[in-house]
């Protein structure tokens, strides 16, 4: 095999698993090395300059980067990194003062931003310090989108969603809340220099053709728009006896609502097994922790009313067959149908993307699914000057999502309005820099705690229940937050080998904990070489380090999988051919080009 | 500032017949100076007990003084060990295993330890044919006290600091194989390859396996003009041939060209394969081992590998025909039978 290319800036960052998995590519290690060290401000800003929402996120994120984290490789749980990020928003200082501050000289140029979501208010920071004039326009009450309109108040308390949505808006946006705008081709008209979609995916989906629908109609409410009902207070309670149809985030978030709304026995029941249900593990824990009953394995049949009022459902039980190719069929089982008593039932199975507000003959084209064409790196459209992002790009994802969209949407409006090439995209900004100080000694904290995760606490069942808008999770305190900081492995340090200062006396292999590292004859086949380590690198996901032919003709093979970044391999080497080497990486935001 | 090894280690490591992964062979971290011969060598000791199914309460290592007796700290974590006095290594292996012969007993020692100061103890038990694996690691200078040239540098090699050795060096396999040791071999800490079927043999031969192991001293000896640095040791080693250990159960069917392929049974039924390079020697014919040697020592080669094996030879306790039973397993009453048995020996003797 030929040498690892390691200056390509992908290389390295795919080593930081969390970071790579994320899709705004947060830094994670460098936050939560920050939190170790109390610098929460610190911590809090590197997360606003790549994911923009550090307190809503640390609450609500998704957290792909969970699974993805090393220290799931090595031991059972990951880094609660999610929770780590609301440590930094907790117990941050003036971040305020370390924000770009309005008024900024005007470019000249004019955009408007339809939609007051996560994808549009990430466009909105990025490019209001570059003198854009920006106009949002939403036809909620206050910005934030989904964040407010769907993550109930008990996950989210609304002064952490203002306050990070105040920072962008305070950076002189043009805000027009309780405006739905019904015309694109109006927008277009104007003189608007880009124009940014951001308008979520809006529409949740119902069950029209299932029998008694109709009737029951007073008794049965989409989940989504109920949720916004609740988060404006148009809706005060429910029903005692409360169905909630869907296995998803929206699903838990419905169920926990209805219980604080009145709901007193709250079923959830989902077509697919409980370990296919699309919701996260803690959201399916939190929602059981209330005493909420999951049905899996139960298809909806009819919605049964009696003197037109709906008293429940009937569901066929199924079973999940998966064939060859892991896709699933279900069975009915051939029991009896079962029917569940309900006052009033929530439809939470899914949202789609509506544009019945975009004209069809502006240049702007939708495919067979009613979806406009997307490009995908440059979120440009058909129609040039229009952009989209978020939920409305690609259908239905997450917050993290919609601010990664946002960051590209954002590079690719302002190179269009430079009259640039939107292809020629920016490379990420890199660093990397030696940690080492002395002997023994490293600029990070090298050594790797066997801690276990620790669990983040919550208010009594007692307090919550009763009030909508009491926070249940109450966040780490400051030392269980140290010390789950611990637990990062800190894989942005990265081990950096120089073929030429090797001198093959094998201690770097005869240190590494975890056996890592090989010295070995070379391959030309990667499968093959992967093969002839101390422990074959079986896990393809994670690349294998190869060094330049050495002295004796063998090769350094370095397998990245459960490297510990202790630095051992570094501190055992006598000739330094081995450093630990922090690197930074960056993705390009519109304000450096 | 810490130096701690981490507890976690590969979730697939392969696990032995005892269900031991390397973890359970390994030692504390060492505080060896970074890049030493040592610490690979005490990797190969761990490599081979953890390949031989050994189980490390089973192991005895015994040391004496030097950078390289420190090394017993740092290998089999779960084995029994005695750090002893300078030179005076062997004794204490001696006297631990005339009391416990079921144990495999490590005794590690230095250039210092065995060519200077252990001198005599050495040579004694090599005479005793004392079941044990000696290991010299050799390194040609005394580390620990900033690197004097020891009894085995070679006369002209250079100094860190740039004095080159007048005195002829000790040859300590010459000498093992002159003193008749049953198992001589020689090797280099950065060959692996050949130094764990090495020991491993060592192991399971019945009587005394010396293994004369180059050992790079990076901090001292490892500079140009050296005869002990890893470049120098690189450049002139010579194998006597490729070595397979084949354990009792497990035959193996390796083609070797005609004429170069040697088996030689040990004791357990177990067999060491041997793939022959150098010309006109036979492993089992001490004039032949002890040529080669020479040959080697002539032409500034190290040669390495095993150089001459007896398996005809009994051990210690064959020689003087101790009890099939370890002492230390033997009852009060056993060991001291009483009066009347020491009147009833005594009286043979009048």
């Amino acid at each position: 095999m030929k040498p690892t290319d390691t200056s390509n800036p992908e290389y390295y960052h795919k080593v930081v698993d969390c970071q790579y998995a994320c899709p705004a590519h947060t830094p994670v290690p460098e936050y939560i090395r920050k939190i170790a060290e109390e610098k929460y401000t610190e911590a809090y800003m590197i997360n606003w300059e790549s994911n923009v929402f550090p307190g809503v996120l640390g609450r609500t994120c998704d957290r792909p980067c969970e699974p993805a984290c090393r220290r799931g490789r090595v031991e059972e749980e990951p880094v609660a990194i999610c929770r780590l990020k609301r440590v930094a928003a907790d117990n941050k200082g003036d971040v305020k003062a370390l924000m770009p501050h309005a008024p900024f000289p005007s470019n000249g140029k004019k955009i408007a931003l339809i939609g007051g979501g996560p994808a549009s208010l990430t466009v909105a920071r990025d490019l209001a310090p570059l003198g854009y004039e920006i106009h949002l326009f939403d036809e909620q009450i206050a910005g934030g989108g989904m964040m407010r309109s769907q993550i109930p108040a008990f996950r989210l308390p609304e002064e952490v969603l203002n306050e990070e949505v105040n920072y962008i808006l305070d950076l002189g946006i043009h805000t027009q809340f309780m405006h739905y705008v019904d015309s694109l081709k109006g927008v277009l008209e104007q003189d608007y220099d880009a124009v940014f979609v951001g308008t979520g995916a809006p529409r949740g989906r119902d069950l029209p053709k299932l029998p008694g629908r109709q009737e029951a109609d007073a008794n049965i409410h989409i989940g989504i728009e109920w949720l916004a009902s609740v988060a404006f207070e148009h809706t005060k309670k429910i029903g005692k006896k409360v169905i909630v149809l869907g296995g998803g985030n929206t699903a838990m978030d419905c169920c926990r609502t209805s219980r604080r709304m009145g709901g007193e026995s709250v079923k959830v029941v989902v077509r697919s097994p409980f370990k296919d249900m699309k919701a996260s593990p803690w959201e399916k824990e939190d929602a059981q922790h209330e005493d909420i009953d999951i049905f899996d394995n139960h298809v909806p049949l009819s919605f049964e009313v009696e003197n037109g009022k709906l008293i429940g459902m009937k569901f066929q039980k199924v079973d999940a067959v998966y064939d060859d190719k892991g896709k699933r069929k279900l069975i009915p089982t051939g029991e009896p149908d079962v029917f569940i008593e309900a006052d009033e039932v929530l439809i939470a199975i899914g949202q789609e993307n509506s544009f019945p507000w975009i004209e069809r003959d502006i240049g702007l084209e939708f495919n067979e699914w009613e979806m406009p064409t997307v490009d995908e790196v440059t979120f440009q459209s058909t129609n040039p000057k229009v952009f989209f992002g978020g939920d409305a790009a690609f259908g239905p994802e997450n917050v993290i999502t919609a601010v990664a969209h946002g960051h590209q949407a954002a590079v690719s409006m302002h190179l269009f309005c430079e009259e640039k090439d939107l292809k020629k995209r920016p490379a990420p900004f890199t660093k990397l820099f030696s940690t080492k100080m002395g002997i023994h000694e490293w600029a990070y904290d090298s050594p790797v705690t066997i801690d276990q995760r620790f669990l983040v606490p919550q208010a009594e069942k007692s307090l919550t229940l009763v009030d909508r808008k009491k926070e249940v999770e109450l966040g780490f305190n400051l030392p269980t937050g140290f010390k789950e900081a611990q637990r990062c492995l800190n894989c942005d340090v990265q081990t950096e080998f120089s073929t030429d200062l090797c001198i093959e006396c094998d201690a770097c292999m005869d240190v590494c904990p975890t056996s890592c590292i090989t010295f070995t004859g070379n391959e030309p086949e990667e499968d093959e070489l992967r093969q002839k380590l101390l422990v074959p690198a079986t896990n393809k996901s994670q690349d294998i380090l190869v060094s330049d032919t050495l002295k004796t003709g063998r090769v350094m093979v370095k397998d990245e999988d459960v490297c510990l970044h202790c630095g051992l391999c570094a501190e055992r080497c006598p000739t330094s051919a081995w450093d630990m080497k922090q690197y930074f990486y960056s993705v390009t935001k519109a304000g450096s080009i | 500032m810490t130096y701690l090894k981490p507890l976690f280690r590969h979730p697939k490591l392969p696990k032995n017949k005892l269900g031991y992964t390397l973890k359970e062979y390994e030692g504390s971290i060492s505080t060896l100076c970074a890049g030493c011969g040592h610490d690979s060598i005490s990797a190969t000791i761990v490599q081979a007990c953890y390949e031989l199914d050994i189980e490390p309460h089973l192991v005895a290592k015994i040391s004496g003084i030097g950078c390289s007796s420190k090394t017993p700290a740092y290998f089999l974590g779960n084995s029994h060990g005695f750090n002893s006095v300078h030179g005076r290594m062997p004794s204490v292996a001696t006297g631990a295993n005339m009391a416990n012969k079921n144990l495999v007993y490590f005794g590690v020692s230095g250039d210092g330890d065995t060519a200077s100061i252990g001198m005599g103890q050495f040579v004694h038990a090599i005479r005793r044919n004392l079941n044990m694996v000696y290991i010299v690691m050799n390194n040609g200078c005394y580390g620990l006290t900033k690197g004097q040239d020891s009894a085995t540098a070679d006369v002209g090699s250079k100094s860190k600091a740039g004095s080159i050795n007048p005195f002829q060096p000790v040859d300590l396999a010459s000498l093992a194989v002159e003193l008749g040791a049953t198992f001589v071999a020689q090797s280099f800490s950065g060959d692996k390859q050949q130094l764990v079927p090495l020991i491993k043999a060592g192991i399971q031969h019945k009587g005394l396996a010396f293994i004369n192991v180059m050992s790079p001293c990076v901090t001292f000896n490892n500079n140009p003009g050296s005869t002990k640095s890893y470049d120098y040791v690189r450049e002139h080693m010579q194998a006597t041939g490729t070595l397979d250990f084949v354990p009792e159960e497990k035959p193996i069917h390796a083609e070797y060209e005609e004429g170069t392929g040697t088996a030689v049974s040990l004791h357990d039924g177990s067999e060491m394969k041997l793939h022959k390079l150098a010309p006109d020697w036979d492993p089992e014919d001490r004039v032949s081992a002890a040529n080669a040697i020479q040959q080697a020592r002539l032409k500034d080669e190290i040669l390495t590998g095993l150089l001459y094996i007896n398996t005809e030879y009994g051990d210690l306790h064959d020689i003087i025909d101790t009890s099939d039973t370890p002492l230390n397993t033997m009852k009060e009453n056993t060991l001291c039978p009483g009066t009347e048995k020491l009147d009833t020996i005594n009286a043979g003797f009048r």
